[in-house]
């Protein structure tokens, strides 16, 4: 229903949102698409055709990373919005939102080194076959920078079972050569997982920053293929 | 006046690294006799309703404690009822 049209993001912001304006920034100055913030009091909005809920702290992390963010009067236009089939991209905190939110399956824990992580990761793509990352390919090595204390997903054995029957899982911390295993893995992560969709795969949540990898000079530009995937999925007929 | 004290921990299945670095901590000290250490969250709740049942008052906390307290995917909780 929101394909074929002109890009339009929507970028929420929650008291103690803070890269909000990185993804402004790739959106409107690098990718020139239009963009524009929505308020954590806003309830509708009709011109936008893709939500990105950016990573910080949202309520300061209280009670849990996520928690009261998801009862902001915002959440229930971006239920609405996700349940009609629009394009939900949740980063870091975001992705936490959206697992509180119950929009994704699954959980965040502390990381397992019990530290605050702030580093350029590899990761693997593990699916192209979805809006978030069809402009990679399939095996792909990309580096991007997490930066998290939350960052260490959860899932029970059957919802992992989904997870893999469905190719929901899309990102897979590795090392430089592709291999996901322990050592590659920075936070205690399930199976290394670093983002996953939902079944119907137009909601999709990352721990790494891809707005903060969109410039060579940052280090990395492997961040930017992500939100032209969401670009070339709406522009498309 | 009535006061409900929410414990909210994680699971058994999960493993709880906070928990595991306060038992070391507690072996530095000194004591070797410690199983396993637990970390959790204490919340406490005043509510201004004397006139509720018991039921009614744990049918409220048990809605609280499943949409907001905690995350029934990862944790657990029990709590207390005192009533002054």
């Amino acid at each position: 229903m929101l394909k074929g049209r002109k890009p339009y993001f929507g970028i929420l912001v929650f008291p103690g949102t803070n890269c909000e304006m990185d993804c402004y920034y790739v959106l409107n100055n690098l990718l020139k698409v239009n963009c524009k913030y929505i308020w954590h009091q806003e309830t509708k909005d009709d011109d936008i055709n893709a939500i990105i809920i950016p990573g910080g702290f949202s309520y300061g992390d209280y009670l849990r990373s996520g928690a009261i963010a998801k009862f902001s009067p915002v959440m229930s236009f971006v239920r609405d919005f996700a349940q009609n089939g629009g394009l939900v991209i949740g980063i870091c905190n975001g992705f936490q939102i959206l697992l509180e939110e119950n929009l994704l399956p699954g959980a965040m824990l502390r990381n397992n080194t019990l530290k605050f992580i702030c580093k350029y990761v590899n990761l693997k793509v593990e699916d192209a076959d979805n809006p978030f990352t069809s402009n990679y390919n399939k095996g792909e090595i990309i580096k991007m920078p997490i930066r998290h204390n939350e960052g260490n997903y959860y899932i029970d054995e059957n919802g992992l079972k989904k997870l893999k029957e469905n190719n929901q899982i899309l990102l897979r911390y590795c090392d430089e050569n592709g291999n996901v295993n322990t050592d590659a893995n920075p936070n205690g992560s399930v199976e290394n997982i670093a983002g996953i969709c939902n079944e119907s795969r137009n909601v999709f949540g990352l721990m790494p920053h891809p707005e903060a990898s969109c410039e060579k000079i940052l280090g990395s530009d492997d961040g930017l293929n992500i939100f032209k995937s969401m670009i070339d999925f709406i522009s498309k007929f | 006046m009535l006061k409900v004290n929410v414990y909210v921990t994680l699971k058994k299945e999960i493993l709880d690294a906070q928990g595991l670095v306060i038992k070391k901590a507690i072996k530095q000290i000194g004591f070797d006799n410690v199983n396993e250490v637990r970390f959790g969250k204490f919340i406490q709740i005043e509510i201004n309703d004397n006139n509720k049942s018991e039921e009614e008052i744990k049918k409220e906390i048990d809605y609280l404690s499943d949409k907001l307290l905690a995350n029934p995917n990862i944790e657990n909780y029990k709590y207390e009822i005192v009533r002054n």
